[in-house]
């Protein structure tokens, strides 16, 4: 375990995650893609960050890094002051499914399987029994507002819904980071705020949130913007600090259960 | 994750398309169900050649001289001059000549016409020998007495008749006291044997079974010497040292070596032997044949499970994701392997009961149990094996690249 260098504008927080100088170059035939560019970048635990950028910017490549799907071509990551290049295939395992909670864009739900089942998954593999694992996995699907959606699979629901459970499925370990990669790329505006609510709250509740999204109404939930072009950072907006509620928290907002199934 | 857990999504892994995973057990149920029911066939055969011999008698060595008959060519150097004699059967009967033999009947046999009040029987086989012949040779009288010691010294004419005869010339009339005739003399029948069967050679029902000296006087002429000796010896397993010790007094007799002694010897237990190496060389090349379909179910196995792998890459790249360690994808798609080939396996032995339970070919299948346990065995060994290959690739999969695949 290696702690991560004082930074030069030291931080008042613990950074969660803390990423040096990485670069990411994809082989492609002959040619190669630098999908990032020397990136470096500081997030702070509690913190609510919006990551925008078109298509091709790598922004998903880079919130891969951050959820150690993949490693970069070079540089350094620190995710809560471990070194995950250090790390080998178990222990990866291990921080993948308890610090680090992933939402997708396509949701990817284990098909033929019930919301339960699902969101009970990352507690099985990370050895719950299996009381405690519908426990918490019904509170999970409680708080997305799906408490009465246990027994549905993927395919008898909504994308909202189906999103939702993924969500459940992100925070079910309690984990510190959640990373959402376009968590409403495939939804409808009225599913995509519900979602961004629950974020919000997730964030309220002191867990740090990542989120890429194309939308810029829907990066005002967050409390930082990043904009990323051709690998690079162009643009780090603060718009809200990192203490205190998002900026579009709303306690009273209320997720319409009765989402049409789709 | 418990092994519970592994075994339900396993379970679910290998409902989500039944046809192909039942197309997949159908390849192990296949090779199971043919190592069971072909080495049954191989048991039920080698037991079925174990009866044959068995009626043959009960340990014994049969002492033919083919010489005096001339006609199938001779054994040894010597052709005519070996004979067998009473004097040599009262040697091989004293015990400490020849210690390990229990009884010796002497024979002389020929084929002849049997008629009883205008019915007939050709080609009956009429032996002349002892009351031991008929033990020793594993015929029981079913109905009458049998031949005695006292009408063989008496040379009285009298006989025990086989069943096929019986039907030949009695039809349903009880033949105890009748009289009839061999050839030119009369016979009194005062017995009937049980039936025996065919050994596959001859019909041993087909038989007149009377004193060898009234044989001796009426049929064939001779007074001096025997065409066969019936030896039983005492065990199984002290019938080669009967086999040499009765050689060897023959040899004596006869001035010459056992090497060049012109009988034909045949002992039981050699005969047994052979026939047990004989069927067993067949159950084990059938066993090989039913192996290699198992084998064939165990590659469909391995196939599938590459198919389902390779379709469920992005599965895998999710479950990663969530935190799932590489063992526990390896367990997962172990235990698919493993389900289907099992399922596959208790199927296949289910159905080699049933195959088991029909005639094949002549032949009542005896199921052995070690072929239960081997092809159930074996059956598991092929999940593991064969799944082995396709689980691991699954769980070496990068999560990033089992995301992205399409």
């Amino acid at each position: 375990m290696t702690t991560s260098p004082a930074d030069g504008a030291s931080p008042r927080r613990r950074p969660i995650i803390e990423i040096k100088h990485v670069s990411k170059i994809y082989a492609m035939g002959e040619a190669e893609v630098h999908a990032l560019r020397d990136v470096s970048l500081t997030i702070e635990s509690g913190d609510f960050v919006a990551i925008m950028g078109a298509s091709g910017s790598g922004k998903s490549t880079m919130m891969n890094i951050l959820g150690c799907l993949d490693v970069p071509t070079k540089g350094w990551y620190w995710l809560d002051g471990v070194d995950v290049r250090r790390l080998d295939e178990v222990t990866l395992s291990v921080v993948r499914s308890r610090k680090i909670g992933f939402v997708f864009q396509a949701y990817n739900l284990i098909p033929r399987t019930t919301s339960l089942a699902n969101v009970e998954l990352p507690l099985a593999y990370a050895g719950v029994r299996p009381k405690e694992r519908r426990a918490r996995a019904i509170q999970a699907l409680e708080l997305v507002g799906l408490a009465d959606h246990l027994e549905y699979r993927p395919n008898q629901m909504s994308g909202g819904q189906q999103q939702r459970v993924g969500v459940a499925r992100a925070i079910v370990t309690n984990p510190a980071l959640v990373l959402a990669d376009e968590p409403t790329g495939n939804l409808d505006t009225v599913a995509a705020e519900d979602v961004m609510h629950i974020f919000s709250l997730l964030n309220a509740e002191g867990r740090t949130v990542v989120l890429i999204t194309h939308e810029a109404d829907l990066a005002e939930f967050a409390k930082r913007i990043i904009r990323l072009r051709d690998g690079e950072i162009v643009a780090d907006v603060r718009t809200a600090p990192v203490e205190g509620s998002p900026p579009r928290l709303d306690a009273e907002h209320t997720i319409r259960t009765s989402s049409v199934a789709s | 994750m418990s092994w519970w857990d592994n075994f339900v999504i396993a379970l679910q892994g290998a409902t989500s398309n039944k046809l192909r995973s039942m197309l997949t057990m159908l390849g192990v149920l296949i090779g199971v169900a043919a190592v069971i029911i072909l080495v049954a066939v191989g048991t039920g055969s080698s037991a079925q050649v174990q009866a044959n011999i068995n009626r043959l008698g009960t340990n014994t060595i049969t002492v033919m001289n083919l010489g005096r008959f001339g006609g199938r060519g001779t054994v040894g150097t010597q052709t005519s001059a070996a004979t067998i004699t009473i004097a040599d059967v009262r040697q091989i009967e004293d015990p400490t000549q020849a210690p390990d033999v229990k009884s010796v009947s002497p024979a002389v046999s020929t084929s002849t016409d049997a008629t009883y009040s205008g019915a007939s029987d050709s080609g009956v086989t009429v032996t002349g020998s002892t009351p031991s012949y008929l033990t020793a040779s594993d015929y029981t009288v079913e109905a009458g007495s049998s031949i005695t010691s006292s009408e063989v010294t008496n040379r009285q004419r009298v006989c025990v008749v086989g069943q096929t005869v019986v039907t030949d010339l009695f039809g349903t009339a009880n033949p105890i006291g009748e009289t009839i005739q061999l050839g030119s003399s009369s016979f009194e029948v005062v017995g009937v044997l049980a039936t025996k069967g065919s050994t596959g050679i001859e019909n041993e029902d087909n038989v007149i079974i009377a004193p060898y000296t009234a044989v001796q006087d009426e049929l064939t002429g001779e007074s001096q010497s025997f065409s066969e000796l019936l030896v039983q010896g005492k065990s199984s397993s002290t019938l080669d040292l009967a086999e040499s010790e009765v050689e060897s007094i023959l040899a004596t007799a006869n001035n010459t070596t056992v090497a060049d002694l012109p009988f034909i010897i045949v002992n039981q237990a050699s005969l047994v032997s052979t026939a047990e190496s004989t069927s067993s060389t067949f159950t084990v090349l059938l066993a090989a044949v039913a192996g290699i379909s198992l084998l064939v179910g165990g590659i469909g196995v391995m196939n599938i499970m590459l198919v389902t792998v390779t379709e469920r890459t992005r599965e895998i790249g999710i479950r990663k994701a969530i935190g799932a360690r590489k063992s526990v994808i390896l367990a997962q798609f172990l235990y698919e392997s493993v389900l289907l080939s099992l399922l596959g396996g208790i199927a296949g032995v289910i159905i080699g009961f049933i195959g088991s339970r029909f005639r094949i070919d002549g032949v009542m299948p005896v199921i052995a149990p070690y072929s239960i346990v081997l092809a159930l065995g074996v059956s598991v060994a092929v999940g593991v094996f064969f799944g082995f290959y396709p689980a691991n690739r699954a769980a070496s999969l990068r999560p990033i690249d089992a995301l992205r695949y399409e």
